[in-house]
C-alpha cells in the first residue's frame, strides 16, 4: 500500500532525524534525505509500474485501502489513489526532496526538529491527497498545518511571528468552515439514507436540497479558496511566503496550494454539481481577478520573494478558472498548472533563497547586475522568469493554454481578459530579470558566489522536469485523464449552465 | 428540645454570611480574608443544619461535616498561599498582587 | 531526403545546446565553428530537400512530418509536426541561408566580445525558432516558434545587459509584441472552439467550408490574428519596440529585426490566409495599416541620426509595403517582397554594422562622411543594398519586388488607386532618405575616426548578399520586361495567385512608368535636399538643428510619450499605489477591531481580589433577584 508506506516512512523518517539530531545534525540531514527520496523513489517505481495498463475508462482507481476506524460514527481509515492523486503524491515527494537539499545549508538551529516538521507536513499533504475519508481528510489537513505553523514561526525571516500567526488563522478558520461543512453533509446523508458514513464515496450523489447543497458546497469552497489563494483570501500568503524559510516556501507554493485546487476537483465539483454550477460565473471571475491582481501587485514589491509569492495569486488563478470551466480541457489544464508552478515556483523560490543566504538581502533596489558575477544564476532565472511568463516549451504554457482553451467556450470575455493576465505576466518576470540581474552590477556587503553543484543539480533537474512539462506532457496528461473523464461524467451535459455571457453574444 | 424557629436560624446564617462576604470585600489583609471565608463557610453549614432539622432529613448534617471538611482543607492551603504571600511581598496586603490584570 | 525535415530546425538547436550550457568553456575557435556550421548544415539539409520538393507533383506539393503528439485531450490534439509548402519553403531557404551569412560575418563583429559563445547560443536558438515558427503544422507550433523568437529577441536586444538601456529596450520589444500576442492567443482560441482542431491546413479547410466571405466569425478571427502580427512585425500601432529594437548588436538587428522575424506577422497573415479573404474588411485593414505605416516610417526615417535607426524605420516601411499587398490580396507578391527584402536590408545592416565596427562603434551618421574611399567594398554594397531599397529600376531586386506589389495594388477590387498613389508616394519617400543616408555617411568630408577596413568575413558575406541583392529580382518580372512568372508560379500551390486583372498595354506602361518614376524621383530629390551641401551640425554633439516637426518625427510621432502617459506609467502608478495590497486592509480592520473589543474588555481585569469577589457578588444577587423575582 503506497501511500500509507511513504506516510510512514516519513513519520518514522521525521521522528528519527529528531532523535539523531542530539548526535550530529548532519545525520539528521541525511536521514531526512534518505527517507524522501525513498518515498520518491516509491512513487516513480508505482507510476512507471502502473503506465502500461493504467485504467482507460472503467474505475479510475490505482489502488484502495480501507480499515474501519471508529465505526461507530462510520469513520475509517481509507486511502485511495487516482491519477490525481498521484501525480501531486509524486510532485510533494519530488519537491521534498528538493526541500531537503536546499535546507542542508540555510538551516542551522534545530536542525532536527527542522526535519521533523518538514517530513511530517509531507505525510500529511500526502495524507490530503489520497484519503477518501472525509474525517481523515480533515485529520491530514490539519496535520499539515501545525508543522508548517512552527515552520515559519521558528526558522523565518524578520516578521515570521505575525505570518505564522496570520497563516494558521486563515486555515484555521476556513478549515472550521470546512468541519462544519463535513458534518453537516454527514448529518444530511444519514437522515436522508440512514447510512452515517464519512466515506467520500457513500457521499458521492447525495440529494441533498439545493439551498442546503449551496451552504455546505460553499463550507468546502472557502477552506479550498483560501488554500488556492483565491482573491480576496490570498493576504497571507504574501507574508508566509515571505517569511518562511526557503524550504517552507518551496513547500507552501509547491504544495499547500495545491491541496485548494485538488479539494475543490475531488469534492466540491463531485459531491455538488448543482451548486457548484450555479457557482461557476462567480469562481470564474474571483479567478479571472486574481490573475490580474497578483500580477499587478507583483510588479510593485520590491522584496523579491514577496514578488514571487504574488505572482502565485496570479497563477493560481488560473487553476480557479480551470475548475470552474467545466470542460475537460480546463482541469486538465488545472492539473498541469498546479504541477508546473510547483515546479516554476519552487525554482524560483530556491534560487531567491540562495541569493539571500548570499547577499543577506532580497530587496530588489539593491539588486542589479547579478548575471555578471553568477552566470548560471542568471540562466536559471532567466529560464523560470520565462516559464512563469508562460513560454511555449515550458509547462506553464501548455496548463495556460489548456485552462484559456477550456474556458474560452463558455465564457470568451473572461478568457480574454485572463489572457491579458500573460501580458502583465511578462511585465513582472521581465522585471526581476531586468532589476537583479541585468543591469549595472550593484556592489553588494557580501561576495556573490555562483550557484555551487548541490545547486547547479537541483536547478537542473528542475529545468528538465519543466521542459519535459512543456514538450511532452502527455505522460501527465494520460495518467491523470481518467479521474478528468470521471469528474466529467457527473456533468454529462458539459457545461449547460455555466455559460456567463449572453448566449448569441459577440465572442460566442 | 425546644425548637429555635427556623426563620431565626437562616437569618442569623444570612448575617454571617453577609458579615464574612462584606468584610471579604472590604479587608486587604490576607489573613482577615481568609477568616472572612471562614465565617462564610460556615454559615452555609449553619443554613444546612437550620435546614435539615426543619425537614427532619439528615442530609443536612452531612453536608455540614463535608463543608468543615472543605473548610479544613482550604485553610491548609489558604494558610500555605498565605505564607508564600508573604515570604514574596513582605505584607498580607492583597491589593499588591495584582500583577494578572489585563 | 524530406525525412530529414525535423533536422532543419534541430540542428541550430543542437548548437544552442551545446553552446549554452558551455559558454564559458569553449574555446572561441570552435564556438566559430559550431555557430555558423549548424546553421550551414541546416541550410544545407534544406535545400537538399527542396530538392526533392520541386521533383514533387505540382498538386500535392507538400512534405509533413509528425515527430510526436505533444498534447492529447479531445480534439485539442496539437503534435510536433513540421508541414513545410512554397511558402515555408521559400522563407526557410531565406532565414537559413541569410542566416548562415550573417552567423558568419558576426564570427568577426563579435570577435572582441566576451560572451562570444553565450552569443551564437542564442542565435542559434533563435534560428531553431523561426524555422519552428514557419514549419509548425499547427498554430501551437506556429506560436511555440512564434514565442521563441520573441524570447530570443529579447535575449539578443538586451545582449549587452549592463547598460539598462539595453535592458529596456529589450523589455519594450518583448512586452510590446507579448501585447499582439495575447490578440493572437485569443484568436487561436476562437479558431479552435469553433472548428475543434488547431491544425492550420484542416482550419482553413474547414473555414473555408463553413463561412462565407464577411462572416462574422471570420472576421473576429482575422481580426485577433492581425493583432499578434502587428506586434511582431512592428505595424502601427505597435512599431514602437523596432527602433528600441536597434540596441542590440548590428548582426541581430540584420537577422532577426530586419529580414526574418519582424517578417513573421507577414508570415502569419499569408499562412492563414484563407481566413483573411473571407474577411474582406479585415483586408482592406491589413492594406491601410500597412500604407499609414509607410507614410509614418517613411518621415521618420527622414530625420535619424543613427545609422541603425534609419535602417529600422525603413524595416518598418518595407514590412509594411508587405503587409499593403497581403492586403491586396496579393500574397506572393509580398512573400516575394519579403525575399528581396530580407537580402538587401540584410544586406544593408552588415554594411551598416561594417561601418560602425570600422569607426570603433559610432553610430551617428553625423560623424561619419566620405567613407567611399576608405572602405571602397562596403561602400559599393551598401550602396547596392540602398539601391534595391530604393526600388533602382531595372538593375536591382527590390524594384521588381515592389513592381510586382504596385501592380497588384493598382488592381486591388477597393480603394486601389488610392492605396496605389499611396505606396508611390511611400517608395518615393524610401528614395529619398536611402539617398540621404548614403550622401551623408559615405560622401562630403570625413567628420569622424579614420576607419580601418573590416576583415575577410565581413567583406565576403556582403558581397555575396550584394549579388543577390541585384539578381534575386528576376524570378519575376512585369510583363514589358519578360514577364517571367517564376516566383508566383512556384508558390502559387500554396497561396492564391493575385487579382490579375486583364490590364491594356497602356497600362502596363503607366504602372512601369511610374514605379520607375518613384524611385528615380526619389533619388534625384534627395541629392537636392540632402547632397549639395554638408550637413550643418553643432560641433559638439555632432547633430543638427532640428525643427519641431523634425522633431515629432525623430521621436517617433510621440507614440512612445503616449503610451508611457496613457499606459504605461499609469499602470505603474495604480500598481505602486496599492503595494501594500488594499484588500489585505479588510483583514488588517477586522485583527485592529478584535484587539479593540480586547482592550475594552480586559479593563475589567483589574488584577484586585477584592474587584473579583464584588462582581461575583453583584452577579450573585442579579442572578438571585432574577430567579426569586416574579
Amino acid at each position: 500500500m503506497m501511500p500509507l508506506s511513504i506516510m510512514l516512512i516519513l513519520t518514522l523518517g521525521g521522528l528519527l532525524a529528531w532523535a539523531a539530531a542530539r548526535f550530529s545534525a548532519a545525520s539528521a540531514r541525511w536521514i531526512a534525505l534518505a527517507a524522501t527520496v525513498a518515498g520518491f523513489a516509491w512513487s516513480l517505481v508505482f507510476w512507471l509500474r502502473h503506465s502500461a495498463y493504467l485504467p482507460t475508462d472503467a474505475s479510475p482507481w490505482l489502488l484502495e485501502l480501507k480499515a474501519p476506524w471508529i465505526a461507530r460514527y462510520g469513520i475509517s481509515f481509507h486511502l485511495a489513489l487516482d491519477g490525481m492523486s498521484l501525480i501531486l503524491i509524486i510532485l510533494t515527494l519530488f519537491l521534498g526532496v528538493l526541500s531537503v537539499l536546499t535546507s542542508w545549508r540555510e538551516i542551522t538551529s534545530r536542525v532536527g526538529f527542522f526535519h521533523f516538521n518538514l517530513l511530517w507536513i509531507l505525510a500529511g499533504i500526502i495524507g490530503v491527497f489520497s484519503a477518501m475519508d472525509l474525517f481523515l481528510f480533515y485529520f491530514f489537513w490539519e496535520m499539515m498545518l501545525i508543522p508548517m505553523y512552527f515552520l515559519i514561526s521558528i526558522w523565518g525571516h524578520e516578521n515570521r511571528v505575525y505570518a505564522a500567526v496570520k497563516f494558521f488563522i486563515f486555515t484555521q478558520a476556513s478549515g472550521l468552515l470546512m468541519l462544519a461543512s463535513i458534518l453537516s453533509l454527514y448529518w444530511w446523508h444519514g437522515n436522508l439514507t440512514g447510512d452515517f458514513t464519512f466515506s467520500y464515496f457513500a457521499m458521492l450523489g447525495t440529494d441533498l436540497p439545493p439551498q442546503t447543497a449551496r451552504w455546505i458546497m460553499l463550507g468546502f469552497f472557502v477552506a479550498f479558496a483560501v488554500k488556492l489563494p483565491m482573491v480576496p483570501f490570498h493576504t497571507w500568503l504574501p507574508d508566509a511566503h515571505t517569511e518562511a524559510p526557503t524550504a517552507g516556501s518551496v513547500i507552501l507554493a509547491g504544495l499547500l496550494l495545491k491541496t485548494g485546487g485538488y479539494g475543490l476537483m475531488r469534492f466540491v465539483l463531485p459531491l455538488f454539481p448543482d451548486a457548484s454550477r450555479e457557482f461557476a460565473p462567480l469562481a470564474m471571475t474571483l479567478g479571472v481577478i486574481g490573475i490580474i491582481y497578483g500580477a499587478v501587485l507583483a510588479l510593485a514589491q520590491t522584496d523579491l520573494k514577496r514578488l514571487v509569492a504574488y505572482t502565485s495569486v496570479s497563477h493560481l488563478g488560473f487553476v480557479l478558472l480551470g475548475v470552474y470551466s467545466f470542460t475537460a480541457l480546463g482541469w486538465h489544464g488545472s492539473m498541469m498548472q498546479m504541477i508546473c508552478h510547483g515546479i516554476s515556483t519552487g525554482a524560483l523560490f530556491i534560487l531567491v533563497g540562495g541569493l539571500y543566504e548570499r547577499i543577506h538581502t532580497r530587496d530588489l533596489r539593491k539588486m542589479g547586475g547579478i548575471w555578471t558575477l553568477a552566470p548560471r544564476m542568471g540562466a536559471a532565472a532567466m529560464i523560470f522568469a520565462m516559464a512563469s511568463l508562460g513560454l511555449p516549451g515550458m509547462g506553464n504554457f501548455v496548463s495556460e493554454i489548456l485552462v484559456l482553451a477550456g474556458s474560452y467556450r463558455n465564457s470568451p470575455w473572461l478568457t480574454a481578459v485572463a489572457a491579458l493576465g500573460l501580458v502583465l505576466a511578462t511585465v513582472y518576470s521581465l522585471h526581476i530579470v531586468q532589476k537583479a540581474f541585468h543591469g549595472k552590477t550593484a556592489t553588494f556587503d557580501h561576495p556573490l558566489t555562483d550557484l555551487h553543484v548541490r545547486e547547479i543539480v537541483v536547478m537542473g533537474v528542475l529545468t528538465v522536469v519543466i521542459l519535459w512539462l512543456g514538450i511532452f506532457p502527455r505522460p501527465v496528461i494520460r495518467l491523470v485523464n481518467p479521474a478528468v473523464m470521471s469528474i466529467q461524467s457527473i456533468y454529462p451535459e458539459g457545461t449547460a449552465g455555466v455559460s456567463v455571457h449572453t448566449p448569441g453574444g459577440p465572442l460566442s | 428540645m425546644a425548637s429555635i424557629p427556623v426563620h431565626y436560624v437562616i437569618g442569623l446564617a444570612g448575617l454571617l454570611f453577609s458579615i464574612g462576604l462584606i468584610g471579604l470585600m472590604t479587608r486587604r489583609n490576607l489573613l482577615f480574608m481568609l477568616i472572612c471565608i471562614e465565617i462564610m463557610l460556615n454559615s452555609a453549614g449553619l443554613a444546612f443544619i437550620g435546614a435539615g432539622s426543619v425537614w427532619n432529613q439528615s442530609d443536612g448534617q452531612v453536608m455540614f461535616l463535608f463543608i468543615l471538611a472543605v473548610a479544613a482543607a482550604e485553610v491548609a492551603v489558604g494558610l500555605a498561599l498565605l505564607l508564600l504571600y508573604f515570604r514574596q511581598y513582605r505584607t498580607l496586603d492583597i491589593d499588591r498582587a495584582s500583577q494578572m490584570r489585563g | 531526403m524530406a525525412d530529414l525535415l525535423w533536422l532543419v530546425p534541430a540542428l541550430p538547436l543542437f548548437g544552442f545546446l551545446i553552446l549554452a550550457p558551455l559558454s564559458r568553456r569553449i574555446p572561441r575557435s570552435v564556438v566559430s565553428v559550431i555557430g555558423p556550421g549548424v546553421v550551414f548544415l541546416s541550410a544545407l539539409t534544406l535545400t537538399g530537400i527542396a530538392a526533392s520538393f520541386i521533383s514533387l507533383p505540382e498538386t500535392s506539393r507538400s512534405i509533413h512530418q509528425t515527430l510526436w503528439s505533444w498534447i492529447s485531450i479531445g480534439a485539442f490534439t496539437p503534435s510536433f509536426g513540421f508541414h513545410l509548402d512554397a511558402l515555408s519553403l521559400v522563407m526557410c531557404l531565406v532565414v537559413t541561408w541569410v542566416g548562415f551569412l550573417i552567423h558568419l560575418y558576426s564570427v568577426a563583429y563579435m570577435a572582441d566580445d566576451t560572451a562570444f559563445a553565450r552569443f551564437f547560443a542564442y542565435m542559434n536558438l533563435f534560428v531553431c525558432a523561426m524555422l519552428i515558427l514557419l514549419l509548425g503544422d499547427n498554430l501551437l507550433m506556429l506560436f511555440l516558434g512564434w514565442e521563441g523568437v520573441g524570447l530570443c529577441s529579447y535575449l539578443l536586444i538586451g545582449f549587452w545587459y549592463a547598460d539598462p538601456e539595453n535592458g529596456a529596450a529589450a523589455r519594450k520589444a518583448f512586452i510590446v509584441t507579448r501585447i499582439g500576442d495575447t490578440a493572437m492567443t485569443i484568436g487561436v482560441l476562437y479558431l479552435f472552439t469553433h472548428f475543434q482542431t488547431l491544425d492550420i491546413q484542416q482550419l482553413l479547410a474547414r473555414a473555408a467550408s463553413t463561412w462565407t466571405p464577411g462572416a462574422f466569425g471570420a472576421v473576429f478571427a482575422a481580426s485577433m490574428l492581425l493583432g499578434g502580427a502587428l506586434g511582431k512585425s512592428a505595424q502601427l500601432p505597435l512599431q514602437t519596440w523596432l527602433p528600441d529594437a536597434m540596441a542590440g548588436p548590428t548582426p541581430v538587428s540584420a537577422l532577426i529585426h530586419a529580414a526574418t522575424m519582424v517578417t513573421a506577422g507577414v508570415y502569419l497573415i499569408a499562412r492563414t490566409h484563407t481566413i483573411f479573404e473571407l474577411a474582406p474588411d479585415v483586408m482592406v485593414a491589413v492594406a491601410l495599416i500597412g500604407l499609414l505605416t509607410m507614410l509614418y516610417s517613411g518621415f521618420s526615417a527622414m530625420v535619424q541620426y543613427d545609422i541603425k535607426r534609419v535602417l529600422a524605420y525603413s524595416t518598418i516601411s518595407q514590412i509594411g509595403f508587405m503587409f499593403l499587398a497581403l492586403g491586396v490580396g496579393a500574397f506572393s507578391a509580398a512573400i516575394f517582397h519579403f525575399m528581396t527584402h530580407a537580402i538587401f536590408k540584410a544586406l544593408l545592416f552588415l554594411g551598416a554594422g561594417a561601418v560602425i565596427l570600422s569607426l570603433h562603434h559610432e553610430q551617428n551618421i553625423f560623424r561619419m562622411g566620405g567613407l567611399r574611399r576608405e572602405l571602397p567594398v562596403t561602400f559599393w554594397t551598401f550602396l547596392i543594398g540602398g539601391a534595391a531599397l530604393a526600388g533602382f529600376p531595372l538593375i536591382t531586386a527590390g524594384f521588381y519586388s515592389k513592381e510586382m506589389i504596385l501592380t497588384a495594388v493598382y488592381g486591388a477590387p477597393r480603394a486601389g488607386m488610392l492605396l496605389w498613389i499611396g505606396a508611390l508616394i511611400a517608395a518615393f519617400m524610401t528614395a529619398m532618405y536611402v539617398t540621404r543616408l548614403i550622401l551623408i555617411v559615405f560622401f562630403g568630408t570625413a567628420r569622424g575616426p579614420h576607419p580601418h577596413a573590416p576583415s575577410w568575413p565581413i567583406q565576403v558575406t556582403l558581397v555575396v548578399l550584394a549579388f543577390f541583392a541585384l539578381t534575386a529580382g528576376f524570378f519575376e518580372t512585369p510583363p514589358l520586361l519578360g514577364g517571367v512568372t517564376f516566383f508566383s508560379h512556384f508558390t502559387s500551390t500554396a497561396l492564391p495567385a493575385a487579382h490579375h486583372p486583364h490590364l491594356s498595354h497602356a497600362a502596363d506602361l503607366l504602372l512601369l512608368g511610374a514605379a520607375v518614376f518613384a524611385a528615380l524621383a526619389g533619388i534625384v530629390a534627395g541629392y537636392l535636399v540632402f547632397g549639395r551641401r554638408e550637413p550643418v551640425v553643432d560641433p559638439k554633439t555632432s547633430l543638427p538643428q532640428w525643427s519641431g516637426i523634425e522633431r515629432f518625427f525623430l521621436g517617433g510621432w510621440g507614440f512612445d510619450t503616449l503610451y508611457a502617459a496613457t499606459i504605461t506609467r499609469p499602470y505603474v502608478f495604480l500598481a505602486d499605489l496599492n503595494r501594500r495590497d488594499i484588500l489585505d486592509m479588510i483583514y488588517t480592520i477586522l485583527a485592529a477591531g478584535v484587539r479593540g473589543l480586547h482592550r475594552m474588555t480586559s479593563v475589567l481585569q483589574t488584577g484586585q481580589l477584592r474587584w473579583y469577589t464584588a462582581f461575583v457578588t453583584m452577579g450573585a444577587v442579579v442572578l438571585l433577584a432574577w430567579v426569586v423575582l416574579p
